[in-house]
């Protein structure tokens, strides 16, 4: 009965592979190896499979605008807890301030101007990192003031789209913020200003049903999420499961509300193109 | 009328029922008269409805602003119109149901009508697709404003759904598109534009009809970013905590006339706009018309310029 008494075994699995943080990282996508130094000279997308990483506002603006050009606009507008909202772990307050420490930025858009191929552009950058993008009143009084100043300036305006929707902490005001920006566009549009709109992963809720939407030509960065409703919500709702491809910046295309799908090294260079044939 | 009482209108329900109950054994036998006890406890009713409705909560106020009896777009055009004429179609794709507009006329005033309509009963809210416009719906609304804009018509909107229908083939067909369009060429649209929020006003798919030079809103209407069961999905994993939810989002026309997201707060009759539809009518019919006449004198610049600066200074925040 010696059995009994033997120390069971089981089958351990194999602790995944260490990698040196410093070094390299796993992409997130095809788990590949990669050189940390090799992901960010390719501008966070995997030379293996293509994957597309997130890319926060500043490194995003380091891949489209000439270096030393950039001068940041409107960075002086914070959010406030206008409604006193409580999600019932802490209030809405509390939590900007640790987002903002977290990140190290006031709001979820960098907004400014600079050069693009030498040209002179209006740029607004959202960043997923601060609340998912989401749209408050900050978000919305800043991408209005690039707008405006886009048309004051006579600059071409472009705008990097990653949002999550309308912030729900602040309510109605979220709201209020997709028809102020759609506003400002119409008034740039009638004013023949040029509005370069580009969708990055993810687009969507109520920045894609506003200003993402309203380019002269939208571009969509590769593999991107675009959509309205979230999938989980028309999941539900429609008690299907859905294509693998819904909602991707190629169903886009395919449907006719992108112009373009692009890799994001071709960005900048499709951007400066598009400038060159359409401003004034 | 009054068939449907809500779970904190039961004090109301049961002394209605003791009146009934009265009027019933009176009509049964001529002789016996109640009247006194009816006068009585209709006085006791009304004095417990309009103390309950003063005082209603906001998950109240969401559950009035959904009354299964609540007048519906289709009884504005009936009662509020002296003559309509429907048209469909957005051109493109095919006719919304959950979307109706048409031409419509108030004394000598005409007007370009545009409004979501839930339908009231089963059949009807499938045919209605339970008032969640698709895309088409937004684009037919928008080709109405449009001609309203180009005959020099007023346009005026009437707002009623839980949002734009989550779905693939609004997916498909560019839901998020369809509202900003609207969004776009509401802005700058060269003819008056009054909304009227009778019921929910639910997000992106109630704005994308909504970008008015004067938005007007029903007492127990409710106007907001996310319904309260989304927003207590999202939050607490949980759709039950709507009560929660509907009170952190300040969705009730108190609310939201403080931060000028409203012009004016339409009062509803005693108990609520589902207990007398004339007096409701009336109301929203008078307002409008007010409203009307003094946008009425203003120059089209004026108003467009107006209209931009309404929506323009709309937000919270704070300069450092």
């Amino acid at each position: 009965m010696a059995w009994l008494t033997k120390p069971r075994y089981s089958v351990k699995k194999s602790e995944n592979v260490k990698i040196n943080e410093g070094l390299w990282r796993k992409c997130p996508e095809c788990n590949s190896i990669v050189y940390n130094k090799d992901w960010e000279e390719n501008l966070h997308v995997c030379n293996h499979c293509g994957y597309h990483d997130r890319l926060n506002a500043f490194d995003r603006i380091q891949t489209l605008i000439d270096a030393g050009t950039f001068v940041e606009t409107f960075n002086d507008l914070v959010s406030v807890d206008t409604l006193h909202f409580h999600d019932g772990d802490s209030a809405y307050s509390d939590k900007l301030k640790r987002t903002m420490d977290k990140t190290k930025l006031k709001e979820a858009v960098v907004t400014g101007y600079g050069e693009l191929s030498g040209k002179s552009v209006e740029i607004a950058v959202m960043d997923f990192s601060f609340f998912g993008g989401s749209m408050g009143s900050v978000v919305g009084e800043k991408i209005t003031l690039s707008i405006e100043s886009a048309l004051k300036n006579k600059r071409p305006l472009i705008i990097v789209s990653s949002s999550g929707g309308a912030r729900m902490h602040e309510g109605i005001l979220s709201l209020m913020q997709m028809a102020k920006t759609s506003a400002a566009l119409k008034k740039l549009s009638d004013a023949d200003g040029l509005y370069l709109s580009v969708m990055t992963n993810p687009t969507s809720g109520g920045v894609t049903a506003s200003f993402a939407m309203l380019g002269d030509l939208n571009i969509a960065e590769r593999g991107a999420f675009i959509g309205f409703a979230g999938p989980r919500v028309i999941e539900q709702s429609m008690k299907q499961k859905l294509p693998p491809d819904f909602q991707t910046a190629e169903f886009l295309l395919e449907h006719g509300f992108v112009d373009m799908v692009a890799e994001r090294k071709e960005l900048k260079n499709i951007l400066s193109f598009l400038i060159n044939y359409l401003s004034k | 009328m009054g068939e449907y009482y809500l779970g904190f209108e039961k004090p109301i329900q049961e002394i209605e029922k003791s009146i009934n109950d009265l009027k019933n054994v009176q009509e049964r036998d001529k002789r016996i008269d109640f009247s006194s006890e009816i006068g009585e406890l209709e006085k006791q009713r009304d004095f417990i409805m309009e103390t309950l409705y003063k005082n209603l909560t906001p998950w109240q106020i969401v559950q009035v602003a959904r009354h299964p009896e609540r007048p519906l777009f289709l009884d504005y055009i009936r009662m509020i119109f002296d003559e309509f004429m429907e048209f469909h179609g957005d051109r493109y794709f095919q006719d919304d149901k959950s979307i109706i507009t048409g031409l419509g006329r108030i004394g000598d005033q005409k007007f370009v009508v545009v409004g979501e309509e839930k339908g009231r009963n089963t059949k009807e809210k499938i045919y209605r697709n339970f008032g969640m416009p698709q895309p088409e719906g937004y684009r037919k609304a928008l080709r109405a404003m449009k001609m309203a804009e180009k005959f020099g018509r007023p346009v005026l909107t009437f707002v009623d759904t839980a949002g734009a229908y989550p779905g693939m083939e609004g997916e498909e067909r560019g839901q998020g598109e369809a509202i900003a369009k609207n969004l776009f060429e509401m802005s700058a649209l060269k003819t008056p534009i009054i909304s009227v929020v009778i019921g929910e006003g639910g997000s992106g798919g109630a704005l994308a009809i909504a970008v008015a030079d004067r938005v007007l809103m029903l007492e127990n209407s409710v106007y907001s970013v996310i319904s309260p069961e989304s927003c207590a999905t999202i939050l607490w994993k949980n759709s039950a905590k709507m009560e929660q939810a509907a009170k952190a989002l300040k969705m009730t026309t108190k609310d939201l006339i403080g931060w000028d997201i409203i012009e004016e707060i339409i009062p509803e009759p005693k108990g609520g706009a589902h207990r007398n539809y004339e007096e409701t009518m009336a109301k929203v019919k008078e307002t409008v018309l007010r409203h009307l006449s003094e946008l009425s004198k203003l120059s089209t610049a004026k108003l467009v310029q107006k209209r931009y600066e309404r929506f323009r200074k709309l937000g919270k925040f704070e300069k450092i």
